[in-house]
């Protein structure tokens, strides 16, 4: 690693495993020592789940260029596939649930990737809007999925890991952290990997990819079948240790948006950007609120906050498509590098 | 103007890309089959010389003729300039011979194998290499992984073994990224292997192009416009780094290139276009006395020096 001790000669930075590390550390030794239960219920559980789903959806489209507006549906797969492993596999390990149903949602998205062997951009987007309706219509019409629950929605199976109980927030929270992290590893890896720069090639230049003798159509399926495998284990987290329910009802086309504001907001093609994103539009309506309550009082009711909410939501993706079309991600390393100029020249 | 230092004393051509030059050609099947898309139709034995040859390649896309019943012939290890003036059917003429159109009528006899429509998912396989017009480089790699990126046919290892680290996935990063390294050092473009491709000035990201179709070490090398809108210490530059390629790696090198006078200085044989159709195909000498050449392009020659066009 010569690079990195050519690094160290120039400038103070330190090597890249290092704020990770850190990062780790705080969200395994400290948070769950000063947390209160709010934290994990409303803010830390949803970041991570919409995280794990940003990660999924920018390898799909910020690194291999394929736009999808279908990703709620993966997570619901994900989430009703979990489900019916656990419940009708006897003896499978809830891992083993999680590891099939993130499976399921690659074949899924590989079905549903094959439209972008021959459409692109626009046309591609739409088509995979095909899987946003079927996949919430065929949970909807066959009870099979939901165990023929009246309601249709499932209270989830109770965390576990090799028989330790893991279902109270600290527990969910740590077993939801544990599994984004190791993916998020894992997809870094990807991302660095010559199958990563394929994908790269192929958002830049599809015709050029080909020439050199990229396999294109193979790439496209495995970034579908990858991004909607992490996608799907995300809708589990969503599901079992945030919701606590398997319903087909959140997992509609407004939640598709969502992790694709989260990848723009956060930084298109950065694993990093997804958590950028996800923490705002996570912790984005809760400010939204307080300070509406704050300033408004009882005009502020849910209605206002909802419509508030998207109007602010709406020009700050218009902002950022504009202003920082590389997302909080890069508007972040430039604060990082001024400071670190600041600091060095004093 | 310093000619690129021959560092590639390392790197034995065998050594270096020794698939595409043990089994880099189809093994053509020997009866005569209906042209498939990309599937060799036929084999011709012993045209020892000629690398490359279309015959009766014509293309047309609704009523404009791009190509006219072109023949053309190239041999192993020269230099082979096709020029004319803008839209005349050059640049057709590249995309046809790596696959990205396919002929109305007419074959591509590619090293004894002849091809409908050439296959372009294998042609690095074949080793074939190719620069574009307009820069297509992967604006979001790094200068060394889009050179490193010209070796991405050769991968074998999966995704799974590239993300875990294991199995033939760490041997051939390091080997891609090792040949990629001595490319750049070749072309003279080390001091800018980390940069975003997209931030180095236009002649540079020309020759990043040129540094990704030479990575693989191809025995067909085309080159659409590799000078286009460089300034003339450039283009000598660049013309020098063509040759040297050339004689380094024993590379057939087939070049559109505007500006008469490189052409005329770095070619051994010229084709002329004009209106789809060849009007002359000679030594350079040939072609600078030719009077249909002097009439259809040569005359207004300075007039589309930096080849606008696609
Ligand atoms: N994909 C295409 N669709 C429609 N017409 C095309 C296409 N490609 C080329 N043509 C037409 O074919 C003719 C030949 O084009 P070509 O690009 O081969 O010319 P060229 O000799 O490379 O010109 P230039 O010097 O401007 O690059 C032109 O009339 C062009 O408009
Ligand atoms: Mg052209």
């Amino acid at each position: 690693m010569t690079a990195i001790t050519s690094d160290f000669s120039s400038a103070p930075v330190l090597p890249k495993w290092v704020v990770p590390v850190l990062l780790l550390a705080f969200a395994y030794g400290v948070v769950p020592l000063i947390g209160s239960s709010y934290l994990f219920e409303a803010i830390l559980l949803p970041f991570l789940a919409l995280s794990l789903a940003g990660v999924g959806l920018n390898i799909l489209t910020g690194y291999a260029g394929q736009v999808s507006l279908g990703s709620a549906a993966f997570m619901a797969a994900g989430a009703f596939a979990a489900y019916n492993f656990n419940l009708r596999i006897e003896g499978l390990p809830l891992i083993g649930s999680i590891f099939l149903a993130g499976i399921v949602a690659a074949a899924i998205g590989i079905a549903f990737g094959l439209p972008s062997l021959r459409l692109k951009g626009f046309y591609l987007a739409v088509s995979t809007l095909a899987a946003q309706f079927f996949v919430q219509w065929a949970l909807t019409k066959f009870s099979w999925f939901s165990n023929n629950s009246a309601s249709g929605v499932m209270d989830a199976p109770r965390l576990s890991i090799s028989g330790f109980a893991l279902d109270g927030a600290i527990g969910r929270y740590l077993f939801a952290l544990t599994i984004v992290s190791v993916l998020t590893f894992l997809a870094h890896r990807l991302v660095s990997s010559q199958t990563g720069r394929n994908f790269i090639a192929i958002r830049d230049n599809e015709t050029a990819a080909r020439i050199i003798g990229i396999p294109v159509l193979k790439t496209k399926l495995l970034a579908f079948a990858i991004s909607s495998f992490i996608i799907g284990v995300a809708g589990v987290i969503w599901a079992f240790a945030y919701l606590r329910t398997v319903e087909p009802d959140g997992f509609d086309l407004d939640r598709s948006f969502q992790i694709l504001f989260i990848i723009i907001i956060g930084g298109l093609a950065s694993i990093r950007g997804a958590f950028f994103g996800a923490a705002l539009i996570v912790v984005f309506p809760l400010v939204l609120s307080r300070l509406g309550g704050f300033l408004l009082g009882d005009l502020f009711d849910s209605g206002v906050l909802d419509m508030s909410q998207r109007i602010v939501l709406g020009a700050l993706i218009i902002l950022f498509l504009i202003l920082e079309p590389d997302g909080l991600v890069a508007l972040w390393d430039r604060i990082r590098r001024r400071l670190l100029f600041a600091w060095q020249s004093t | 103007m310093p000619l690129p230092s021959y560092t590639l004393g390392v790197m034995e051509a065998s050594a270096y890309a020794p698939e595409v030059f043990a089994h880099g050609l189809p093994s053509s099947p020997p009866e005569q089959q209906p042209a498939a898309n990309g599937e060799p139709i036929g084999s011709v034995a012993g045209v020892a010389s000629a690398l490359l040859s279309l015959q009766g390649i014509s293309l047309s896309f609704g009523g404009v003729v791009a190509l006219a019943d072109i023949d053309l012939s190239v041999r192993s290890g020269e230099i082979r300039a096709i020029i004319g003036p803008n839209g005349a059917g050059k640049s057709s003429l590249i995309n046809v011979i790596s696959g990205v159109y396919r002929p109305d009528r007419g074959h591509v006899k590619l090293d004894g194998a002849v091809y409908a429509q050439v296959p372009t998912q294998r042609l690095a396989h074949l080793g074939v290499a190719r620069t574009f017009q307009n820069l297509a480089l992967f604006k979001g790699l790094s200068v060394l992984d889009n050179v490193a990126s010209g070796l991405a046919y050769k991968v074998r290892s999966n995704f799974a073994g590239q993300v875990l680290g294991i199995g033939r996935s760490r041997g051939e990063q390091r080997d891609s990224l090792s040949r990629a390294e001595q490319i750049l050092e070749f072309l003279d473009l080390t001091s800018v292997r980390d940069r975003l491709v997209g931030t180095l000035p236009y002649g540079l990201q020309k020759r990043v192009e040129l540094a990704r179709a030479l990575v693989a070490q191809p025995r067909l090398l085309l080159l659409d416009e590799p000078m286009a809108g460089m300034t003339a210490s450039e283009k000598s530059e660049m013309a020098a780094f063509v040759r040297a390629a050339r004689d380094r790696f024993a590379t057939t090198v087939v070049l559109i290139e505007h500006d008469v006078g490189v052409v005329m200085g770095l070619s051994d044989r010229i084709a002329v276009l004009d209106y789809g159709r060849k009007i002359a195909d000679a030594t350079p000498d040939e072609v600078r006395n030719d009077q249909r050449v002097i009439d259809a392009y040569l005359g207004v020659a300075s007039d589309n020096e930096d080849g606008a066009g696609i």
